[in-house]
């Protein structure tokens, strides 16, 4: 089935039981290129799995799932997937564990460390790249880690919430940055949070997973510009957002 | 500098408790509470270390080559044995109580078996040590692949890698720590198993040597074997420590990273 364009990713009435136990029911969704889409939900909901199955490590029972308007259901290796914890290899440098993924695709040692090295900079991560993850601060540790997912990623990346081991204020910088970063490098993102303030603040378009069977049952579409005005989480508008997903959630 | 001070007396108490041995030993042969030709003094021991430095050495080439030989072979077999066994849960199943069974089988109980089976030769020493130092390498390897983070394997899975490349970028280097250790164990076993099948036949090496001393009741000439292959184990230990530390720079301290 041709998909429009502009959809990068895209997928089309997902479901999932495990041993009877039915987790998610028709699960349809799209991105655009460059969009920022949070997945909102109750624990439970089966954002996890739906997180497997978008990524190709899981196969849905039904549905399928589109990248750039090509079937990759049950294909890993596609959509770069960033898990909870950061997950870098502590017996690899930073630098190589940033290159693994170049390196699994077959690019050569030295020419995936050279174009993984030329990131750092960028990701803030300069003199860092002979040290061991233990070395690292908690923030340094998943910027290290999202330029991996980059790197992986052929422009779209799930993140299972990125940011939720940080702090508030370098959960705030990490924000920022992202941000910044995300429309640099031209990535589309889906991400996973328990956060509702974090959903408003960082997406374009909020979806709420929830029910039993899961399901996404709403969306809630965030028009505000970028980047958003300094005061914008003390606002009126922030709390009508809030307010929106709170409704739909019915908290 | 407390701190300082508890690496001096963590240092000092071994050291001296080998002296406490030491003085026991020297008094117990200088008042004559046990007859000299029984047990010679620690300085008997040390002059015929000395005496007989080369001779000890050329036997120690024949039985560390046995023990190296047998080592690499056990290494290499376990670590054949161990991968497969963690790719395949039948075999995993299957082999691993008999690993355990191979285990509890004394060693000595089987060398004189060899001896008859594959003659005086280096064959059956070989054969011992790999069978001694097979199993804890074995299954310090197997905890090793199983100690692998499931999560690191999904994220290299989504990052499209296949079997072995998992195998070889996540579950080997997760077994290092635990492969080392067995290793150190292993190395020290390699030497004491070759010297036991050395005693039940052969030309040379360092178990030969000892039984024909033995044989003589030259006292003084077995303890300096003793001592020296005492010395050899815990150089090869060290060997394995420094081996780690070259092999898993990871595992250093910031202070240590030059």
């Amino acid at each position: 089935m041709p998909t429009s364009p502009d959809a990068v990713l895209r997928a089309e009435g997902i479901s999932k039981s495990f041993g009877g136990n039915r987790v998610l029911s028709d699960v349809n969704l799209t991105l655009q290129k460059g969009e920022l889409v949070c997945l909102l939900g109750i624990s439970g909901a089966g954002k996890t799995t739906l997180f497997n199955i978008l990524s190709g490590l899981m196969r849905p029972d039904g549905g399928h799932v589109y990248a750039y308007g090509e079937e990759i259901t049950g294909v890993p290796g596609k959509i770069s997937y960033m898990l909870q914890k950061d997950l870098l290899l502590p017996f690899r440098t930073v630098l190589d564990n940033v290159a693994l993924p170049l390196i699994l695709r077959g690019t050569p040692k030295k020419e995936a460390r050279e174009q993984a090295a030329a990131h750092f900079a960028r990701f803030g991560l300069a003199g860092t790249e002979k040290k061991y993850p233990d070395k690292l601060s908690g923030g340094m540790r998943q910027r290290a880690a999202l330029l991996r997912t980059y790197l992986a990623s052929d422009g779209i990346a799930l993140l299972d919430e990125p940011f939720s081991a940080l702090d508030t204020i370098t959960k705030g910088a990490i924000h920022e940055w992202y941000l910044d970063i995300m429309r640099d490098i031209e990535l589309t993102t889906l991400f996973i949070t328990h956060d509702v303030d974090e959903a408003v603040k960082l997406s374009d378009r909020v979806c709420i997973l929830g029910g039993s069977p899961g399901t996404i049952f709403a969306e809630i579409p965030v028009e505000e510009p970028r980047p958003r005005a300094h005061d914008f989480m003390l606002g009126e508008t922030f709390l009508h957002y809030k307010r929106q997903i709170f409704e739909a959630l019915q908290i | 500098m407390t701190k300082k001070l508890q690496s001096i007396t963590s240092k000092a108490s071994p050291l001296a408790a080998l002296l406490v041995v030491l003085a026991l030993w020297a008094a117990a042969t200088g008042f004559q509470w046990v007859p000299a030709f029984m047990l010679p003094t620690p300085g008997a021991v040390v002059r015929a270390f000395a005496a007989d430095f080369p001779l000890l050495l050329s036997h120690a080439g024949v039985t560390l080559c046995e023990a190296f030989l047998g080592l690499a072979l056990g290494v290499s077999l376990a670590f054949v044995l161990a991968s497969l066994m963690n790719r395949f849960a039948f075999l995993y199943k299957a082999l691993y109580p008999v690993l355990v069974i191979t285990q509890t089988i004394p060693t000595i109980a089987v060398a004189p078996l060899l001896v008859l089976w594959m003659g005086f030769g280096m064959a059956p020493k070989v054969t011992l040590v790999v069978i001694t130092t097979f199993f804890p390498i074995a299954v310090s390897l197997l905890d090793g692949f199983r100690s692998a983070d499931a999560d690191a394997v999904n994220l290299l899975r989504s990052m499209g890698a296949g079997r072995f490349k998992i195998f070889r970028h996540v579950l080997v280097p997760s077994a290092l720590g635990s492969f080392f250790a067995g290793l150190k164990v292993s190395a020290s076993y390699a030497v004491v198993g070759a010297v036991v099948a050395e005693w039940l036949g052969g030309f040379e090496g360092l178990g030969v040597y000892m039984t024909r001393v033995q044989k003589a009741y030259a006292f003084d000439k077995m303890f300096s074997v003793i001592l020296f292959i005492t010395l050899i184990s815990l150089l090869l230990m060290w060997g394995v420590t420094l081996l780690r530390y070259l092999v898993m720079p990871w595992e250093r301290k910031e202070k240590q990273t030059v």
